[in-house]
């Protein structure tokens, strides 16, 4: 069998078993995967944390304040003597100027999408989609500059009765800022079609425009419909476009020319203000921001799900 | 008689519940060349890359049977795998070095073993560059990055990345197939030299290489089911001339594969 | 016209609609910069970055803001890069497709829809009350961190995934452990992603607004911060606080913070692409 020696044998597969520096460094490697692992961990907490900081200054508001109150009532005013605490004048004002800005950015964004997708040479395309990305990366704070001071006065030549706090300023503000949202999911979507379907199209004879309307888009649709909810939560989660340039009087009304409050506007008053903490008017903020959550994660889940669903089919 | 190194024993490998190769029984002598042929698809690889546990690294597959390393089981519960890596290496088909520099390629192994002492770390790096003939191309640009190298000195940098660790036996899976013929004869030369130390297992798809370089031949193959099952082993030059089994003969005359 | 030639008309004049919409935001964008460019490009002077806020929008200087702009982002990194590099790591290299990682990865994405004034009331619950940190500038980096803490994650994420698995490999195949091989192999290969990623994200907070409000960080500040625990104020806020103001004299000084802050962004985004170049040469594969 020529068989070497039985101890060097034992000496080297002695050696394979793990011995005390095999399991120091087994510790040391769960430690590191423990770390790590509560790294992340932490965007759950922070998701609890929130809820939870909501729900403890929400609570006790709603003690106060009946939810029948507070759903029904067309009235807010919570810093007033004579006190509303009716959400809807705010909900109807983020509505509004989150509907004009969509409004605006769908066809816009679409149409980007379209040309980038099916028209735009490599070159012309590795140009333009850059480009487009930098309107996302303007912070807000700067459109919202650009609407009050720039829009609102260049609108009120066209329309004479336009106040100088509007939700149409502002939300065609955020409707520029929100283009490349619009344009950059409906790319990937439409991106995400299989050429052999153009393909085929052109073989049967049909034009460019035929094929993308008829035979891309409906494969695309369901992405494309993602990113109009998601920009529709992206408007209705802006905070200083409205702030600065939509008014700071809840209003509930539909029409766009005059000044209403958003519910991120409200909360960015309360907090400069100096309402103390503690109070019920302090946590008007938290109740408002509850609804603001509430819309916007229904608003993020269906879009993550279609975007999910839509990935799987072309896969 | 053989002195037999490893053995595998009713080796079977489940993905995701499916066996990929099934009841294999082989035993690796040691200091010779052993070579896996057969048609792409039946398990060559997947074999292969039991001997040094490397498929440990994906999450749905599952061994049964057992693989013994100098008689001890590697896939018993008080093995170190880490030490199994160190004793059994491994060479890639595309030869896949660190985008760091030559020095720090060969280095590797040593250093994570806890090798600090630059005198120690330079005779290895000499050593295993010498030992894998490359040491005479590479040695005024030690410093310099790998990935500056050819396709072959590549894969020999990556041979000398393995000595490093002093294993006992190397594992090749298909070493020479991204590489052209003059490096290809090289690796082939390299391995015929490093036999005399190395217990070495070369997974390859091509025949006449299995010819020209191994001692023993497997040839598998994958039936019907997609399983891959061990159909013959044996001195090389028996399974090329006399072939016991009639479809180790039917590939080896070019019938398929 | 034939049947044909009037769908070939009508396919030119939609290319001509969409490529106008692809340039529309391009053109209010240019219109935008022209505008602060007018207003503000007078106003940019020393005095104007080292002097205080003012009742006199002559006298109205960015020092402040400037200053409490560069405590706060580098605070933040401090906690959101280690956070959000280790967690990339333990969701691209350890996690096993399990329940709890699909949890992870929804909270992630979820996270990074909330309005950044969320997190404004979280932190102004967390660290201004329950960890009585005050209006601190410290609060304010904190909460900062959890806003770009899901941006920084999925940058970091797709950089580790760009290494490619035969570096893995062939480090595991040398006896490595796990940590070894992300510490020697993966990290330093996917480090310019990484610090690519961290750099986009940071350019993110530099231009936050609602959620410093919201924890407390004053509009008027007249000192120059001494510790992570004074008070402060921020750029973006410095130019909120001008534009609600009537005189045009306070919006020629909120352009010209602007523009300070343009030129911040511009210079951080074009570090983010030259290293973003930088590192595509290095590892040719």
């Amino acid at each position: 069998m020529g068989l070497t020696a039985r101890s060097v044998v034992e000496i080297s597969t002695a050696r394979l078993q793990r011995g005390m520096a095999a399991r120091w460094r087994e510790w040391g490697e769960l430690a590191v995967q423990a770390l790590l692992f509560f790294a992340a961990m932490v965007s759950v907490f922070t998701t609890i944390g929130i809820v939870a900081v909501l729900l403890v200054e929400a609570l006790p508001f709603f003690q106060q304040v009946s939810l029948k109150e507070f759903l029904l009532d067309p009235q807010w005013t919570p810093l007033f003597a004579q006190k509303h605490f009716g959400i809807m004048p705010l909900v109807a004002g983020t509505f509004l100027t989150s509907a004009v800005a969509v409004a605006l950015a769908m066809p816009v964004g679409l149409l980007s999408a379209i040309y980038l997708s099916e028209y735009a040479s490599p070159r012309v395309r590795a140009v333009l989609k850059p480009a487009l990305e930098i309107l996302a990366g303007i912070p807000t704070v700067v459109y919202g500059y650009f609407a009050l001071l720039t829009v609102t006065p260049l609108l009120k030549r066209i329309i004479p009765d336009l106040e100088t706090f509007n939700a149409l300023s502002a939300g065609l503000t955020m409707g520029v800022m929100i283009i490349p949202l619009i344009s950059s999911l409906s790319e990937d979507a439409l991106y995400a079609v299989p050429s052999s379907l153009r393909e085929a199209a052109y073989a049967l004879g049909a034009t460019r425009l035929e094929v993308a309307v008829r035979v891309v888009i409906p494969a695309a649709l369901s992405g494309i419909v993602a990113s109009f909810i998601l920009a529709a939560s992206r408007a209705v989660g802006e905070t200083m476009i409205v702030a600065i340039a939509a008014g700071q009087r809840p209003t509930l009304t539909l029409d766009p020319r005059r000044a209403i409050e958003t519910m991120t506007a409200y909360i960015v008053q309360v907090s400069l203000g100096d309402t103390p903490h503690g109070t019920l008017e302090f946590r008007t903020i938290f109740a408002v921001g509850l609804v603001l959550f509430l819309i916007t994660l229904v608003l993020n889940l269906i879009a993550i799900r279609i975007i999910e669903r839509y990935r799987e089919v072309y896969r | 008689m053989e002195e037999i190194v490893l053995e595998t024993q009713n080796l079977t490998v489940y993905y995701d519940g499916r066996p990929a190769i099934e009841g294999i029984s082989m035993k690796i002598p040691r200091r010779r060349i052993t070579a896996i042929i057969g048609p792409s698809g039946c398990g060559k690889s997947t074999l292969l890359r039991c001997f040094n546990r490397m498929n440990d690294l994906i999450p749905s597959a599952r061994v049964t049977g057992r693989v013994l390393f100098e008689g001890l089981d590697l896939y018993s519960s008080d093995v170190d795998v880490v030490e199994v890596r160190r004793r059994i290496g491994m060479v890639f088909q595309k030869p896949n070095p660190f985008p760091k520099s030559i020095y720090e390629n060969v280095a590797f192994g040593p250093r994570i073993q806890g090798i600090r002492d630059r005198r120690k770390l330079d005779e290895i790096v000499e050593r295993c560059l010498r030992a894998a003939a490359l040491w005479d191309e590479v040695k005024d640009k030690l410093h310099q990055n790998a990935l500056t190298l050819s396709g072959g000195q590549q894969q020999r940098l990556c041979i000398a990345r393995a000595l490093a660790t002093e294993p006992e036996v190397l594992l090749m899976d298909e070493p020479a197939s991204a590489l052209d013929p003059i490096a290809t004869m090289k690796i082939e030369d390299l391995m015929r030299e490093l036999a005399r130390e190395y217990t070495i297992v070369i997974v390859t798809h091509n025949m006449q290489q299995a010819a020209r370089v191994s001692d023993y031949t497997a040839f598998m193959l994958a039936g019907e089911d997609r399983v891959g099952r061990l159909i013959e082993f044996g001195p090389t030059q028996q399974i090329f001339t006399r072939p016991r089994d009639r479809r180790t003969e039917d590939y080896i005359t070019g019938r398929f594969g | 016209m034939g049947h044909r030639q009037r769908r070939e008309l009508l396919g030119k004049l939609f290319e001509g609609i969409a490529l106008a919409a692809t340039v529309f935001g391009l053109l209010v964008l240019a219109f935008l910069l022209l505008d602060v460019a007018r207003r503000g490009l007078g106003v940019l002077s020393w005095s104007f970055l080292t002097s205080y806020p003012s009742r006199f929008p002559e006298q109205a200087g960015i020092r402040s803001a400037l200053l409490g702009t560069v405590w706060v982002i580098p605070l933040t990194a401090l906690f959101a890069v280690p956070l959000g590099v280790a967690a990339a790591i333990y969701l691209e290299e350890y996690a096993p497709r399990n329940r709890l990682t699909r949890l992870i990865e929804l909270n992630i994405n979820n996270l990074a829809g909330v309005p950044s004034i969320i997190y404004g009331l979280l932190g102004l619950e967390l660290f201004v009350r329950a960890m009585r940190l005050e209006r601190s500038i410290l609060a304010g980096a904190l909460t900062l961190s959890l806003l770009i803490l899901p941006i920084l994650i999925t940058a970091s994420r797709e950089a580790l995934r760009a290494v490619p698995m035969s570096l893995r490999e062939a480090a595991f195949a040398l006896g490595a452990t796990r940590w070894q091989v992300i510490r020697h192999q993966v990290l330093p290969v996917a480090f310019p992603g990484i610090l690519t990623g961290m750099i986009l994200a940071l350019s993110r907070a530099i231009g936050e607004t609602a959620p410093l409000i919201t924890i407390g960080a004053l509009t008027f500040i007249a000192f120059d911060p001494k510790s992570p625990f004074d008070k402060f104020t921020v750029l973006p806020i410095q130019i909120f606080n001008w534009v609600s103001r009537p005189q045009a004299g306070f919006h020629a000084r909120a352009a010209g913070a602007i523009l300070v802050l343009l030129a911040a962004l511009l210079s951080m985004n074009g570090l983010a692409i030259y290293l973003r170049y930088r590192s595509q040469r290095r590892y040719q594969w």
